[in-house]
């Protein structure tokens, strides 16, 4: 090759980098061969413990993934292409996208779906920038009963837009959802038009709001409504389309995605027809070819940054595609009463957790009618939850860790049960929480053993190796 | 619609029937949902599609059939870097203690995940030559999007509240005038100099006190190093602007170039691109940012931690006031990063440079072997891509670049970008990658050249393209004009479940 360019070493190719520019050494360790990092990858993967009873949603949820997804998931054609600029010979692609766009619109009960978005937080802030564009207003109202994730991100994304938010009720039978009142104030400025209204079903704690209610009043107020949505509670729960939402935005990991630590996850996004080119995001459309034969290809591309740089409405490009295929492929496979099943055997499961943690005495933070995760009061709720990691149980999340400036939250755990919920971890769960509260040091409960469980709800095989090997963290830099 | 050719699939809705499916829950008790008001309650059951799972399974596997891959051949997507995706990778991101470890878990249970995120930091640190890295964003856009909300707090935070303008080159991925608006800031675009450069003293002249930052793609997306970058970084600093470098391109430059060193303020990285993780069909992805000392308080929340006793923890909500917030929920895309630090350690310092090294000789003996069918714009040294061009070739045939890539899939390839960037006429933008062989790269350099003699023999065969493809060319203006973008029509899902 070199002979080819008629050069004496590859040095001759670097000859336009200005040699004061050119790069000091690169300090990082020597290269490792593959059994050696492996060992070094399974160390370290050692070294978390996910094999504890886990009550822990806030937005990401064990589920149970049917072995296929992944299967399937891991064929090269799928996860080795990018994206379909070349429809001839990405028709698997553009066809699955276009399920995908489908089906999630069957569960949203809305017209367009992008695919797709990097979770569920960039999704609600790319929602609520759309409620800008299509009002050409520029403020939006983000209900505090939305994640704080979520709702921080929103902050972020809006440059030099105004995002205020709307009280939480704070006492009552509907405590814990957004003050509808309040939403009505904030509603009436007339000298400070409202774009979007953005609101969660269920909500971060779990409850179940008014959506239809919220709906109303963002609409008499000439606002967009956008509608933040868990998907598997879709196939139980009125879908965004039916209480009037115009824009929903959710989470997809819970449709056959791993927690993996935070992603990669799925932003979905769907809309009404009317806000078509206000969507940001991959579209695609079906078509034929040449020869009239039915085809998929990306369309309404005048939307997208490739093509309209600074007026494109989003700068979204790489995407998760192969997340929302993960999706569709769980959904196909579950069916519409499968996914019922898991909606609904969660939901069982969450009541037999209430009724488990009330029998230690330990009630809920708010009364309201919830789905499959709930905020219970706890005293000294961070406390104990460390204490009942001993006992190798997550017990959900201490809402003071999330919201450290509430303190209506500083004695709660925000928990949840799904289909893999097993009756076991429940009643552990419940028994060291009376240990715990009750002063009672732990007995006969070693953390990691017994019944222990992966996050597909099989008992644990994998155990955590004695032999894993420890690496030493190595890190050039500071 | 309703022909599906031979090798086409019908929809998965259409493979629905009433009743299938199943075996894979529990059915949960009769009462489980009495508890939940009816007003929140879906009226219908969502009309999805019942399949067993073996017709599930060969659905998709057929549908990934009709897919070219990396996998499967030569993807030369310049400015995508499709490079080969080590299977290591997908092994360990599959590791149970990685994929099934909750964001919110505690940070004494999740001690192997941050500290794999902290020597990843530190790894792209030390490439990057920049003070400091976050790995929160999901792509290279939201990177760019993390990169100049930075640069904004930084102003504001000086008082300058008049930079409002973003200076991009002409040659530039569309996302970084997109990033720009949505960052609030005003886009001026800088057109290239006749090496393809940016030319300087253009961005001399549009540099001033409104602007906030320059976005530089380096090497840019012609393939060409910005051989005038010193004097550029200077300008804009003196102009009291920072520099956002665009990493798309750092394949080519591993061990050669730091951008930190060089003096760009804050930059995002690839890792989809340049470390190997997989397209997947148009992402995941992640972007992670360094940035030098100015703009080290804006980092976003929650960075990694390392403690004096040698362990690991993420910040807490608000113990950073300076920093610009979170652009997503939790940490990352953790999973897509096991992958990337997955392969630096398996390449270290001395196969980093050696990617880029091999990359670059790559683009310039595929360059040196097409320069004989096709004109080469600007011919001097590129790194690890080229843009070619069939002007001439239109001008005597009438065949475009868009056919050309259209006859490549008949001779069994990708094609490569066409027509960006968008000031080379009929362009194309071939990227091979350190991952082909010799023989692969002549072997494509052939078919690019007996394309270029077929378009003088027999043009309609090249205009026709392609013939072998599960479908011909596709009629994009109707797709746009009445779009279809769902199924409708599905009712499976109207029976009652099957118990």
């Amino acid at each position: 090759m070199l002979a080819t360019l008629g050069i004496g070493g590859v040095d001759e190719l670097f000859a336009d980098i200005p040699a004061p520019l050119r790069a000091s050494r690169l300090d990082l360790p020597e290269p490792e061969p593959e059994l050696q990092l492996a060992a070094r990858l399974e160390g370290l993967a050692g070294k978390n413990r996910t094999n504890l009873a886990s009550f822990l949603g806030a937005g990401v949820y064990r589920h149970w993934t049917p072995a296929a997804v992944d299967q399937l998931l891991l064929r090269g054609e799928w996860y080795t292409a990018y994206t379909p600029y070349q429809p001839e010979i990405s028709q698997g692609t553009l066809q699955s996208i276009y399920e995908y766009e489908s089906l999630i619109a069957e569960l949203m009960a809305l017209d367009v779906v992008s695919a797709s978005h990097y979770d569920g937080a960039a999704a609600t802030a790319e929602a609520a920038l759309m409620t800008c564009r299509a009002t050409r207003r520029q403020r939006v109202l983000v209900s505090r009963a939305v994640h704080p994730h979520y709702r921080q991100t929103v902050q972020a994304y809006f440059g030099g837009l105004e995002v205020e938010e709307i009280p939480v009720v704070a006492e009552g039978p509907e405590s814990g959802t957004t003050d509808l009142a309040a939403l009505e104030r904030l509603l009436a400025d007339p000298d400070r038009p409202v774009a979007g209204v953005v609101a969660g079903q269920p909500n971060f704690f779990g409850l179940l709001e008014p959506m239809a209610a919220i709906g109303r009043l963002a609409h008499g107020a000439r606002a967009l409504f956008v509608a933040v949505v868990e998907p598997v509670s879709l196939a139980v729960l009125a879908p965004p389309g039916e209480y009037g939402a115009d824009i929903a935005a959710g989470e997809g990991q819970p449709l056959g995605i791993a927690p993996q630590y935070g992603g990669p996850y799925l932003g979905l996004l769907a809309s009404t027809d009317a806000l078509v080119r206000q969507i940001p995001g991959r579209l695609v459309g079906m078509t034929t070819d040449l020869d009239g034969k039915r085809a998929f290809v990306m369309t309404m591309r005048a939307r997208e940054q490739d093509i309209r740089r600074d007026k494109a409405a989003s700068n979204i490009c790489t995407n998760q595609a192969l997340l929302a295929l993960a999706a569709s492929i769980y959904v196909a496979t579950l069916g519409p009463h499968g996914l019922r099943d898991v909606a609904a055997l969660g939901a069982a499961r969450a009541a037999e957790l209430e009724a488990a943690l009330a029998g230690v005495g330990v009630g809920r933070l708010h009364p309201g009618p919830y789905l499959n995760e709930f905020a219970v009061r706890v005293p000294s709720a961070r406390d104990v939850h460390r204490k009942l990691l001993d006992r190798g149980v997550l017990a959900g999340l201490a809402l003071a860790d999330i919201e450290p400036d509430e303190p209506s939250l500083a004695d709660a755990l925000l928990v949840c049960a799904t289909e893999v919920t097993t009756s076991e971890e429940i009643a552990r769960f419940a028994s060291g929480l009376e240990d715990i509260l009750s002063g009672r040091p732990p007995v006969g409960v070693e953390a990691g053993a017994g019944a222990e469980r992966t996050r597909h709800g099989r008992h644990a095989a994998e155990g955590q190796p004695e032999s894993a090997p420890e690496p030493a963290p190595t890190r050039v830099r500071a | 619609m309703s022909v599906v050719g031979e090798r086409l699939q019908p929809t998965i809705f259409e493979r629905s029937r009433p009743g299938r499916g199943g075996g894979k829950i529990p059915h949960p008790p009769k009462d489980a949902l009495d508890r939940v008001p009816a007003a929140a309650r879906r009226a219908t059951p969502p009309a999805l599609p019942e399949l067993n799972e073996p017709e599930v399974v060969r659905h998709y596997v057929n549908l990934s059939q009709l897919n070219y891959a990396i996998d499967t051949g030569f993807y030369p997507l310049g400015s995508c870097t499709m490079k080969f995706n080590p299977k290591l990778n997908e092994w360990a991101a599959r590791l149970p203690g990685f994929a099934s470890l909750h964001p919110l878990a505690p940070d004494e249970i999740a001690q192997g995940t941050l500290q794999l995120l902290w020597e990843l930091e530190g790894i792209l640190a030390e490439v990057s030559g920049m003070r400091a890295v976050t790995l929160q964003p999901a792509a290279g856009a939201q990177g760019e999007l993390c990169g100049i909300l930075m640069i904004r707090a930084y102003h504001l935070s000086r008082g300058d509240t008049a930079r409002d303008e973003v200076l991009v080159p002409d040659s530039s991925h569309g996302t970084n005038p997109a990033t720009a608006s949505m960052a609030g800031f005003r886009t001026i675009t800088i057109p290239s100099a006749a090496d393809g450069g940016v030319d300087v003293d253009a961005f001399r002249a549009a540099l001033g006190p409104r602007t906030a930052a320059v976005m530089i793609t380096n090497p840019s997306t012609l393939g060409l190093f910005e051989r005038r970058i010193g004097e550029l970084l200077d300008a804009v600093h003196q102009a009291g602007a920072l520099a956002y470098m665009d990493g798309a391109n750092l394949n080519a430059i591993l061990g050669r170039f730091k951008p930190g060193e060089a003096g760009f303020d804050v930059m995002h990285f690839n890792v989809h691109k340049t470390f190997s993780t997989p397209h997947g069909g148009g992402g995941p992805g992640a972007g992670p940012v360094g940035v030098g000392e100015r703009l080290l308080p804006y980092l976003p929340a929650p960075r990694v931690l390392r403690e004096d006793d040698g362990s690991f923890r993420l910040e807490r909500p608000g113990e950073r006031a300076t920093s610009i917030g979170r652009l997503r929920s939790f940490v990352g895309n953790t999973g897509v990063l096991v992958r990337a630090y997955a392969y630096l350690r398996a390449h270290g310092g001395s196969g980093l440079r050696q990617v880029s090294d091999d990359a670059v000789l790559a683009a310039n003996y595929l360059k040196a072997r097409v320069s004989t069918a096709y004109e080469i714009p600007y011919d001097r040294p590129c790194k690890h891509e080229f843009v070619a061009s069939a002007a001439a070739i239109k001008k005597r045939t009438g065949v475009r670049t868009l056919d050309i890539a259209k006859r490549l899939i008949d001779h069994g390839y990708h094609p490569p970008t066409i027509y960006f960037p968008l000031i080379v006429e009929e362009g194309m933008l071939i990227e091979p990658t350190e991952t082909e062989s010799v023989e692969t790269l002549d072997a494509f350099a052939d078919a690019l050249i007996a394309i270029a003699a077929e378009a003088e023999s027999d043009p309609d065969l090249v205009r026709s393209a392609p013939h072998t493809a599960p479908v011909r060319r596709l009629d994009e203006a109707m797709a746009a004009r009445q779009p279809n973008l769902r199924w409708r029509g599905m009712t499976g899902a109207q029976t009652p479940c099957p118990d």
